[in-house]
């Protein structure tokens, strides 16, 4: 029956290639744990994806109660917290999935670094790696600022003084992200819910595309 | 593979005609033990998966994500803490060399260069080598940037004020605070409220909607101060501070 479909689908479409390229490819010996436990450490960059998938169903989940307003932000989040089944649940897994994600590609940063993995061919794959952990930390501080409880507004407070400290074009990214030259407020948490939730995933999305087609291409890098 | 003239295709369409068996490449002649992908190596990196999944949702039961009160800017006695993974970045910003007149180089120069350098490694480091024991000025300069990282954010730690940190955040549940009380007038008149505010909730000074204390014992704290309360805030008669302590002792009461 499955077989079937896969043809019917397979005559129209040829996606017998597409198939070769995620899933028919050969794992080698120096990066299975099966083989050699040290090869745990090529686990890491597999485990960030996986976080990462968690963090987007999780935020997906998050946004059907979360209102991104001043008034309600905080109020929709303690609903959630406190009300709804299984609310403390998800927000927890977004919680600590955004330390998890970070502290995974960061072990997986060193493991690409410290085998010398970077070097060429693979420098451009390096380069959207770094590309990926910059949008992450910028995931981490927008979301940070989403709950609107205390310490939420007043590290957002420090981290756009930081931001405006900026030579030469500082109050353009102060109005950019706060929305307002001197007020932290209303603005400012739509600005962040929107990068937080349609920019940077975007971001992230297609950085993501590039990491893994390149992977694909180039292979794996081979043993020391 | 068929190309040119003579080739078939499914319709109108661009996808060829002769079909490709979908059968995957043996990998036993491959070098090493290798193995396919699918299914073998995906079922054991879903165990992984599974295993890494099972610890990250015990996290997850056991430790409920923390939420403070809602934000309330014109707290200003409020200490701000990103979450710990800006930590090294923030206790950079607090040393001499990096902040005041330097911040630029706290805030800009330090962390430029090592994200920038992080960011062009493979054209920095360009070597053949693999080994980090064969390239020692990479490998030294990521160990020495890793330092700097751990280092700065347990500096950042050891340093904070967990105590308030704890304290100055937390939820506090709205109590029916009785305004029409003398006591409420006395608190008022005689400036409490500047500093835990208009309905006892706190500012820069603790919360008072459920101090379980004495009226004795808060009277004692309203002429003698406690922590960073000055002694001599009350300057009100005796009977005043009798229905001040009384007031605080049980905020509801009519």
């Amino acid at each position: 029956m499955l077989n079937k479909i896969y043809d019917w689908v397979d005559e129209r479409l040829d996606i017998t290639p597409m198939w070769r390229d995620i899933a028919d490819h050969e794992v080698p010996e120096h990066v299975n744990p099966a083989h050699h436990f040290s090869a745990f450490v090529y686990c890491f960059g597999g485990l960030t994806f996986f976080v990462t998938v968690i963090q987007i169903l999780s935020g997906m989940f998050l946004t059907m109660y979360y209102v991104p307003d001043i008034e309600n932000a905080w109020r929709s989040v303690y609903y959630l917290q406190n009300e709804v089944a299984f609310g403390v649940i998800v927000r927890g897994m977004h919680h600590w999935g955004a330390s998890l994600v970070i502290v995974m590609m960061f072990l997986h940063t060193l493991r690409v670094f410290f085998t010398g993995a970077y070097k060429k061919p693979r420098e451009l794959n390096w380069v959207v790696g770094v590309l990926i952990f910059f949008v992450m930390l910028g995931l981490g501080f927008t979301g940070y600022l989403l709950p609107w409880d205390m310490k939420a507004l007043f590290a957002t407070k420090v981290g756009i003084e930081i931001a405006a400290a900026t030579p030469l074009i500082g109050e353009q990214i102060r109005v950019l992200l706060a929305g307002d030259p001197n007020i932290l407020g209303a603005q400012t948490l739509t600005r962040f819910f929107a990068i937080h939730v349609f920019f940077l995933p975007g971001a992230l999305l297609g950085l993501m595309a590039a990491h893994f087609i390149m992977i694909r291409k180039q292979g794996i890098s081979g043993p020391l | 593979m068929h190309r040119g003239k003579g080739m078939k295709f499914v319709g109108d369409s661009r996808v060829p005609a002769n079909r490709k068996p979908n059968i995957p490449k043996d990998y036993s002649e491959f070098p090493g033990k290798t193995e396919a992908f699918w299914p073998n190596f995906l079922l054991k990196e879903w165990l992984v998966g599974a295993v890494f999944l099972i610890g990250y949702l015990s996290l997850t039961v056991a430790h409920e994500p923390p939420l403070e009160k809602i934000a309330d800017p014109t707290d200003a006695g409020y200490i701000p803490l990103p979450d710990w993974y800006f930590l090294f970045l923030y206790q950079l910003l607090k040393y001499d060399f990096a902040s005041g007149p330097y911040n630029v180089i706290g805030a800009f120069v330090i962390p430029g260069i090592a994200f920038g350098a992080l960011l062009l490694a493979p054209f920095i480091d360009r070597g053949p080598a693999r080994r980090p024991g064969k390239r020692p000025l990479a490998t030294g300069f990521m160990l020495l940037g890793v330092a700097a990282t751990i280092f700065l954010t347990w500096e950042s730690v050891a340093y904070h004020d967990w105590e308030t940190q704890r304290s100055q955040g937390e939820i506090v549940a709205e109590v029916e605070i009785n305004t029409e009380a003398e006591g409420y007038a006395i608190y008022e008149q005689q400036g409490c409220i500047n500093c835990h505010g208009e309905n006892l909730e706190g500012g820069a000074g603790p919360n008072l909607t459920d101090t379980g204390l004495s009226p004795e014992e808060i009277a004692d704290i309203a002429v003698n101060g406690k922590g960073q309360m000055p002694a001599g805030l009350f300057k009100g008669t005796d009977e005043e501070l009798q229905q001040l302590a009384e007031f605080i002792s049980d905020p509801a009461a009519e």
